[in-house]
């Protein structure tokens, strides 16, 4: 199989986004986007499928939430329970109350720092991560769009030279 | 045109002719330029005072708390202050970022990446104090529940001491993932710009190798959208735990159930009036003025308007319950505090942080850069104020009248608080330097919505 793609680049999002519409409908296979800037419904115009994060981030608050009142529930209650001020720690309902505030901090930190993690593990970022934008201008002002050649290259080239490009390169993906 | 439709009655938020190349450019010359005198002379002079700092602590350290001015009576004074002050200053960053981008306010976007490394900065200078209030510093680590040789000594969850320690270090971790996720595609750009190859590792070092695929941007909106979501009530929370610190006492004039709503207003009123101040220098010598607009400072003035009249209402509430309880020790705590030897920082608290904003009714004044630069001084001046007469007045005559004394600090105390400030512009100054000081990818996103020239070209269509 071939690892041919298209990559071409655009300067303006709207034009991106009309481009990204006419080589679906084309029914040609866009491999990726690269855009400086979060463009507004090029993930739907893709095709792209909605992301679950968020779905994350409310199973690791969960976890925070079920992990502090386990800690607190075992260091005061059960292992060592003191008389703190005329207020004895010997039912956790009883002192649930004193307890909230840590039960809220830690359901908080749990929930923010596993779903950045998890949002750097599965969009590939790391320290020392290479970048591999196609073209460095992608962080500055243009767009970008590869396309998989399949077929026929020259009629792919032409096509998309009338959806608004300035310029066209093919280069091999591995 | 029509996806980037905004009222015509919004102002626009980037002025002037730029394009997205434009912005790139704009963002990145004070990173890529050289620093010029001025740079270096306020560095110099923060960098002094944040060494002097060093050498109060080291001093404190070395000797012992009883270095400072406190005594028997007044055990907490100018460190509790300086931490709340700070802590307080640390807010606005959050707020901005994360409760405007709930509201969906685009002006958030020119600011938000300086109010957000203000915050960390700050939360950093108040994290200082009550370590080295410990005394042993060395033993700072028992305040989190850490195994250790004692088998079953555990932290006190019922302190509301314990709550700030994990209020405050979860706040300060999770607005440092906030600001770098924001950071990410900005650093990126820097990376594919530089020519120098020790800026782009560097750059590539710190951007991730962000790369801006669309799957990427998709997570990355998400990302944003819920970290906001828990940062908004975090950074309620924060404020509201330290008012905590002395609403659970049995101080009169400390145990009032106002303090948690009273205290957030006031860390935003703090915190937006030092955001005015560092930006409205920033704008100015980092050639931001296009993106960092009247507009922005005039919106955070009526913010600091606002948030200030919330905390008078709260000074003139505290005063009428006191009255109204019926309780001697609460009367007197603050009829002490507004006519008592204290009298002229109470007069200065009420005059900064309640008389003052209320010119910025006043259009002119609001959108007079002198005028709102000279209110964020007086503001932050009285926020420092109104921490001293909570903390001092309500302690220096307590229960037992052979005890009452004054409070007055030390060249340490007065050391270790010029000491945080120089800190917190040495980092700041650094920042402004190095980093992406707006948030270059957002703002591109709002630029065909609210740059000055797209608005005048589809304002025009439709005439």
């Amino acid at each position: 199989m071939s690892n041919k793609v298209i990559q071409a680049m655009y300067n303006d999002d709207d034009i991106l986004m009309d481009a990204v519409k006419e080589v679906r409908a084309a029914n040609y296979h866009i491999e990726e986007v690269y855009t400086p800037f979060p463009v507004h419904g090029l993930d739907k115009a893709m095709g792209l499928k909605g992301t679950r994060i968020a779905i994350t981030a409310f199973m690791y608050g969960c976890v925070g939430l079920v992990f502090s009142v386990w800690m607190m529930n075992y260091m005061m209650i059960e292992q060592w329970p003191q008389d703190i001020g005329g207020k004895p720690s010997f039912a956790f309902i009883q002192n649930m109350p004193a307890f909230v505030p840590i039960m809220f901090e830690m359901t908080v930190f749990f929930a923010a720092h596993l779903m950045v993690i998890t949002f750097y593990m599965r969009s590939r970022l790391w320290p020392f991560k290479e970048a591999e934008n196609p073209d460095p201008r992608t962080t500055d002002d243009m767009f970008v769009m590869e396309v998989i050649v399949e077929g026929n290259e020259e009629e792919l080239i032409a096509f998309l030279e009338k959806t608004g490009t300035v310029e066209i390169k093919v280069t091999e993906k591995h | 045109m029509s996806s980037h439709y905004e009222a015509p009655i919004r102002r626009p938020l980037i002025d002037g002719d730029k394009s997205y190349h434009d912005i790139s450019v704009d963002v990145a010359a004070p990173v890529e330029g050289k620093a010029n005198k001025l740079w270096w002379i306020a560095f110099s002079i923060a960098l002094t005072a944040f060494l002097w700092g060093i050498g109060c602590i080291v001093y404190t350290i070395g000797t012992g708390i009883g270095v400072w001015g406190l005594n028997k009576t007044v055990g907490w004074a100018w460190d509790i202050t300086n931490f709340v002050w700070w802590v307080g200053i640390g807010h606005a960053g959050t707020l901005i970022s994360a409760v405007l981008l709930l509201f969906r306010q685009k002006w958030r976007m020119g600011i938000n990446r300086s109010a957000e490394a203000m915050t960390i900065f700050s939360v950093i200078q108040a994290g200082l104090f009550p370590v080295i209030h410990m005394g042993r510093v060395w033993n700072a680590h028992f305040v989190l529940p850490l195994p250790n040789q004692f088998g079953t000594l555990w932290t006190n969850f019922n302190s509301p001491l314990l709550w700030d320690v994990f209020a405050i270090s979860t706040y300060l971790s999770v607005s440092l993932v906030f600001w770098w996720t924001g950071l990410l595609p900005d650093f990126a750009m820097l990376r594919d710009r530089a020519i120098r190859p020790f800026q782009k590792k560097i750059y590539g070092l710190l951007s991730f190798g962000w790369t801006g695929r669309a799957k990427d941007w998709q997570r990355f909106e998400e990302v944003s959208l819920v970290l906001a979501g828990l940062a908004t009530p975090l950074v309620l929370s924060v404020h509201t735990i330290v008012s905590f610190d002395f609403a659970t006492s049995v101080i009169p004039g400390w145990h009032t159930t106002i303090f948690p709503p009273y205290f957030v207003a006031g860390a935003v009123f703090s915190g937006f009036a030092m955001v005015n101040t560092l930006l409205i220098i920033m704008r100015k010598v980092s050639n931001l003025e296009a993106y960092i607009t009247k507009q922005h400072i005039e919106l955070m003035n009526i913010v600091i308007m606002i948030t200030g009249s919330i905390v008078g209402c709260a000074y003139i509430t505290e005063l009428f319950i006191a009255w109204y309880s019926g309780v001697e020790y609460e009367q007197y705590a603050f009829l002490n505090r507004a006519t008592g030897p204290y009298w002229w920082a109470y007069l200065f608290m009420m005059s900064c942080n309640v008389f003052s904003p209320q010119f910025m009714w006043f259009k002119r004044l609001r959108t007079s850069i002198t005028f709102s630069f000279i209110i964020s001084i007086v503001v932050n001046i009285g926020m420092w104020f109104e921490r001293f007469v909570i903390i001092v007045t309500s302690l220096h005559r307590d229960y037992l009248p052979s005890s009452w004394t004054m409070f007055s600090p030390t060249f340490v105390d007065i050391g270790i608080f010029i000491g945080t400030i120089g800190f917190f512009f040495v980092l700041f100054l650094l920042y402004a330097r190095t980093f992406p000081v707006i948030a270059q990818a957002e703002v591109k996103s709002i630029l065909k919505a609210s740059g000055e020239k797209y608005k005048k070209l589809r304002d025009g269509n439709h005439e």
